[in-house]
């Protein structure tokens, strides 16, 4: 019985994203940004769409914009706030775990003359909030809200915290304690964030969370959050980048009027429209859906053991400390092309972090981090129609594909 | 891993596996063929290329109880010791 079981990838369009597309795609045509009737229909639906993610995230509708992607709006937050924040300093921290957009934004931002740390992640891929105090000097912070292959979520708040109680120690330390940094505190007694002192601002990559679990910015403490919306059931091209007030944060693009100086180009509106409607109607399913998916991963993660050899079970074995609808591991002696393989076969889809299923031949950078075995990695996740049904699917091949392979590989009894 | 000097009695391992040029999984199968052949507290150096190694050999360590004493660089790939702990 085929399953598709990569929902982490992505899903679906939502029954209520689909319904607001087709509608969207008639009355929202035009120009928002024209001022007869039609135009302000279009702003109408943009507004509304606006308010919507706002609501659902804990954020002001002028802190929400939207661009092209979810990767488009993770390279705007961190570049964006890291030229915002060039007096402050030009080091941007960013967990070893986070999505490949993130990286790349850290990357650019190397190469255009700044710098760039690493912070460490333990064996379940977790953060810790003690190791994100920033040296002086740091532009931003980047921790995700929960990691894309192995579903751990992050101690977001208490990055958040960790960075309050930073600054609030710096500021009690005064000039004295800054050492002739002169032009530090003419930029902090310059700078509008939203705390009294200069503050290293927080983003985080949500993409995994948004319309999947409770995410509320302010709780969170996040100054900049991220997300995609074919993620959760909107539809492809749609990125929510949401900068909280007070945020120093510059467009690192050429800019024009749109999204308020934050995204350029004429907005996908229909997508827009269904991507709000697919969010709002995710935040009511969640609270059932967590129960349900959770009970499913942990039925999987108690089930794999005993029906494979050798099977490594990834990410924070606590629930509370981990997505519900995801669970990732990894089988020795196995490699992950040919599991795949011949899991497609029996029409499974899932996907995989091991070298051999990249382009680069190169291991996921989250495994490498968390120091987990890199080959034989599968990832199974869970969406909205996902039923027992599909694990069992999974469940009825998997065991015999990986013992086939191991067979071949001449890896039996090792 | 660090690469920190190893004793110099552990200069000669007991066993060399060789795996340059195989893709991950091989190199770990490889390794995990030989180490019966390495005595107790004795040690095999696997040579690897695959960029996947690194990790694979540390993990493998890990969960096969195994020590992994070191890694040194080779003109393509690295040279792992491991110490055969049972």
């Amino acid at each position: 019985m085929p399953a598709y079981l990569d929902h982490a990838s992505t899903t679906p369009l939502h029954p209520a994203g689909r319904a607001a597309l087709l509608a969207a795609l008639d009355d929202g045509w035009a120009d928002p940004a024209r001022l007869y009737r039609e135009g302000r229909r279009a702003r109408m639906l943009l507004d509304a769409a606006r308010e919507t993610v706002a609501g659902v995230l804990g954020a002001r509708a002028d802190e929400v914009s939207f661009c092209s992607s979810g990767a488009t709006a993770a390279h705007l937050a961190v570049l964006g706030t890291a030229a915002a924040r060039r007096r402050a300093g030009d080091l941007v921290l960013v967990s070893a775990v986070e999505h490949s957009s993130v990286l790349h934004a850290a990357e650019r931002h190397e190469r255009a003359g700044g710098r760039t740390r690493t912070l460490d992640v333990d064996r379940h891929g977790r953060v810790d909030p003690a190791s994100c105090v920033p040296p002086p000097g740091t532009a931003l912070v980047s921790v995700q809200h929960a990691n894309h292959e192995v579903g751990t979520i992050q101690p977001v708040a208490e990055v958040a915290e960790a960075l309050h109680t930073a600054a609030g120690s710096r500021d009690a330390s005064g000039p004295a304690g800054a050492g002739g940094s002169a032009d530090r505190s003419s930029v902090d007694r310059s700078s509008v964030d939203r705390s009294s002192v200069d503050r290293v601002p927080l983003h985080t990559d949500a993409a995994m969370t948004v319309g999947r679990i409770p995410v509320d910015v302010t709780a969170l403490g996040a100054d900049l959050l991220t997300a995609s919306a074919h993620k959760f059931g909107g539809p492809a091209g749609v990125g929510i980048l949401v900068v909280r007030a007070g945020t120093r944060w510059t467009n690192p693009m050429p800019a024009d009027e749109r999204e308020a100086g934050r995204a350029a180009g004429f907005p996908n509106l229909p997508a827009i429209v269904a991507a709000a409607a697919a969010l709002h109607a995710r935040a009511g399913e969640l609270a059932a859906e967590r129960e349900r998916l959770g009970a499913l991963t942990a039925q999987l993660r108690a089930r794999l053991p005993a029906l494979v050899d050798d099977v490594e079970l990834l990410g924070d074995p606590d629930p509370a400390g981990r997505l519900p609808n995801l669970v990732a591991f990894s089988c020795l002696y196995v490699a992950g092309e040919a599991l795949l393989g011949e899991l497609d076969r029996a029409g499974i889809a899932v996907s995989s972090g091991s070298s051999c299923t990249s382009d680069s031949l190169t291991p996921s950078h989250v495994l490498v981090a968390m120091g987990a075995l890199s080959h034989g990695n599968v990832r199974v996740s869970l969406g909205r129609d996902s039923t027992a049904a599909d694990l069992t699917a999974l469940l009825d091949v998997l065991p015999g594909a990986v013992a086939a392979i191991r067979e071949r590989a001449g890896a039996v009894g090792l | 891993m660090s690469d920190a000097d190893p004793d110099p009695a552990l200069d000669a391992p007991d066993v060399v596996v060789d795996a340059l040029g195989r893709l991950c999984p091989l190199p770990i199968i490889d390794l995990a063929r030989r180490i019966g052949e390495v005595p107790v507290d004795g040690t095999v150096e696997l040579l690897a290329d695959d960029p996947a190694a690194a990790a694979d050999v540390a993990a493998w360590c890990r969960l096969r109880g195994q020590q992994l004493l070191g890694t040194r660089d080779l003109p393509t790939g690295q040279a792992y010791l491991i110490r055969r702990t049972h």
